[in-house]
């Protein structure tokens, strides 16, 4: 074998691939921007930030592991109706409500994953969206718990560790959301760099495979499904938190719509594509709100369709082949 | 070259089954593909699997691996009945195989495929909190396979852009990684042009002598080369088996397989 052919001895090379890259650090700082730059819209910058790390739990399952779902705000309506209730019947503290609400969700998604793990592809899109229209009617018709339509009233937190009352601003909502994003991120960016998160990809690549190398491949499925549907509802409950109130919408189909168009614009399996992605969903919907009230998913509509045709992997699945063919000029 | 190797006739001596099939019957609807197969597979032995298109050869692969199940008979590995277990089961028991279309991970490298196949058998593909850089005993077991089969040097190359021989051995390189006691190959070297394919076989013979082989194969001087014992397959039956020199002189066999073979 000649010398030097292989630049890393493997063991480094696969370390490499986990390494934090410059750009990494910098978007997390960017994040800390809208404090200066924009601190009328720190209301919307921390719903961005709540729907990021929605995006991301519907990253790791659809993204990594191939599983598609179109019903996933059920977990995200699950965790805000809870941490909505937990707050209602008398316990205000954010981060055990968070917890809770959290795990909620989580063992939701852990029964239906017993489902989930036995199907793929057209099958799997019409169980999550059954079961996402599922409970969006319980949640409906539970009027008395719910509030329905009506939506979730009579909230209201206690500031974060007993010193942070959640503000008129939002200066308080935007750093608990963003703190919740960057610890969660933290821990599927390690998962992902995981042995567990090379499986996930390599049920992707070839379901049929997996079994030929021994590969428990709905054992997988069922722990990856619950890990997502665990983050889902803590994305729920942190918008329970801060706007005090749930509405019907935060466990509507629309909203397991919206998660999927803003990773498919950002980059699906990227785990920066969700974040991304949800950036800038949220700032065209307000923007393009702002231009006609009544019609913005005309233009959510015009910028799908020309990402999807221009860049069929995404912003990111573009800028990284743009950057990539740069770098071998 | 026709001799069988004598670690195959040691393993054949001290009447060692690592596969054995028992009746071994399946039939699509009324279309039977598998008739009573009754098979043997000494340890160590370099069994070859020939018969014409159709005989049912894929089929009895599926058959042994659990991707297919059978309507009647037994499937033992180690004289064990495994009949009832499920592919990955049989796997992590020591059954593997390669397939004769490329079944590969298109978007990962050779080295994560092959660290992939690794952390499934230490039981590490579960972890979920410790990066894939720190598992080195792994991640050098699997570099190691690859550079047995002389892919080391491409193991960074996304496996969907290798050359196409180099795909057929990462195939080989996936099942290895499983740690197999038994080994079955699906025409490992097919669609690899005629004067390659030897180089996919030479890696092939060159697997440990513990590995129990049964490969399917068309060609049939590649046949006569590296195995020790031939079965010959005909319409989901067993039509007969034997050396390579039986095999070369039954005049059935010239007329069923080999002879149509010469007319096209």
């Amino acid at each position: 074998m000649p010398p030097a052919v292989a630049a890393l001895a493997p063991q480094a090379y696969l370390q490499a691939q986990s390494r934090w890259h410059p750009l990494e650090i910098a978007f997390w700082l960017s994040t800390l921007l809208p404090f200066f730059l924009f601190p009328n819209y720190l209301s919307l910058t921390s719903q961005i930030a709540i729907t990021a790390l929605f995006a991301l739990s519907l990253d790791l399952i659809l993204g990594y592991a191939g599983i598609v779902s179109l019903g996933h705000a059920a977990f995200f309506g699950i965790g805000a109706y809870s941490a909505g209730l937990i707050s209602k019947f008398g316990w205000g503290e954010p981060l055990t409500g968070l917890v809770l609400a959290s795990v909620a969700a989580g063992l939701v998604g852990f029964d239906v994953s017993f489902v989930i793990s036995r199907f793929r592809h057209f099958t799997l899109i019409m169980i999550t969206l059954g079961l996402g229209l599922l409970a969006f009617e319980a949640a409906n018709r539970a009027h008395w718990l719910t509030g329905g339509s009506d939506g979730l009233q009579g909230i209201s937190m206690w500031p974060v560790l007993g010193l942070f009352k959640f503000d008129l601003y939002g200066y308080v909502a935007y750093i608990y959301s963003l703190a919740a994003l960057f610890v969660v991120f933290l821990g599927v960016r390690r998962l992902i760099n995981s042995p567990f998160g090379l499986a996930l990809r390599g049920i992707r690549e070839n379901w049929i495979r997996m079994p030929a190398i021994g590969a428990d491949s709905r054992a997988h499925i069922r722990k990856a499904y619950t890990i997502a549907a665990t983050i889902a509802g803590l994305a729920g409950a942190l918008l329970a938190q801060t706007t005090e109130n749930v509405s019907l919408e935060s466990i509507s189909f629309q909203r397991s719509a919206d998660v999927l168009v803003m990773l498919v614009l950002g980059g699906a399996g990227r785990l920066y594509g969700g974040l991304v992605g949800a950036t800038i969903f949220m700032i065209a919907r307000d923007q393009f709100s702002g231009i006609a009230p009544q019609y913005w998913y005309f233009w959510m509509g015009m910028l799908l369709v020309t990402v999807v045709m221009v860049l069929p992997n995404g912003i990111l699945g573009g800028l990284s082949e743009f950057y990539a063919r740069w770098r071998r000029k | 070259m026709s001799t069988p190797t004598p670690p195959a006739e040691n393993a054949i001596a001290s009447r060692t089954i690592a596969l054995a099939t028992r009746g071994l019957s399946k039939a699509f609807g009324s279309l039977p593909v598998a008739r009573n197969i009754e098979i043997n597979l000494p340890v160590g032995a370099r069994y070859a699997l020939i018969g014409p298109n159709g005989a049912g050869k894929t089929t009895l692969i599926n058959l042994m691996t659990g991707m297919l199940a059978p309507n009647a008979g037994q499937i033992m590995l180690g004289g064990k009945d495994i009949t009832e277990l499920g592919p990955q089961e049989r796997v992590r028991r020591g059954l593997a195989r390669t397939f004769q279309i490329n079944t590969l991970f298109a978007g990962l490298n050779a080295l994560e495929a092959v660290t992939l196949a690794v952390a499934e058998r230490r039981g590490l593909a579960g972890q979920f909190w410790r990066g894939l850089g720190s598992h080195g005993e792994a991640i050098d077991e699997a570099y190691e396979i690859l550079r047995k089969l002389r892919l080391g040097e491409s193991c960074y190359q996304v496996t969907r852009e290798l050359p196409y021989g180099r795909q057929r051995l990462l195939e080989i390189a996936l099942a290895l990684a499983t740690g197999p006691k038994v080994l079955l190959l699906d025409e490992p070297a097919a669609g690899v042009p005629q004067e390659e394919s030897g180089e996919v076989f030479e890696a092939v013979a060159s697997l440990s002598d513990d590995l129990t082989l049964l490969f399917i194969e068309h060609d049939m001087h590649v046949v006569f080369r590296f195995a020790s014992h031939i079965i010959v397959l005909v319409g989901g039956a067993i039509f007969t088996q034997g050396s390579p020199a039986e095999i070369a002189a039954d005049p059935g066999v010239r007329e069923v397989y080999l002879g149509k073979r010469k007319h096209g």
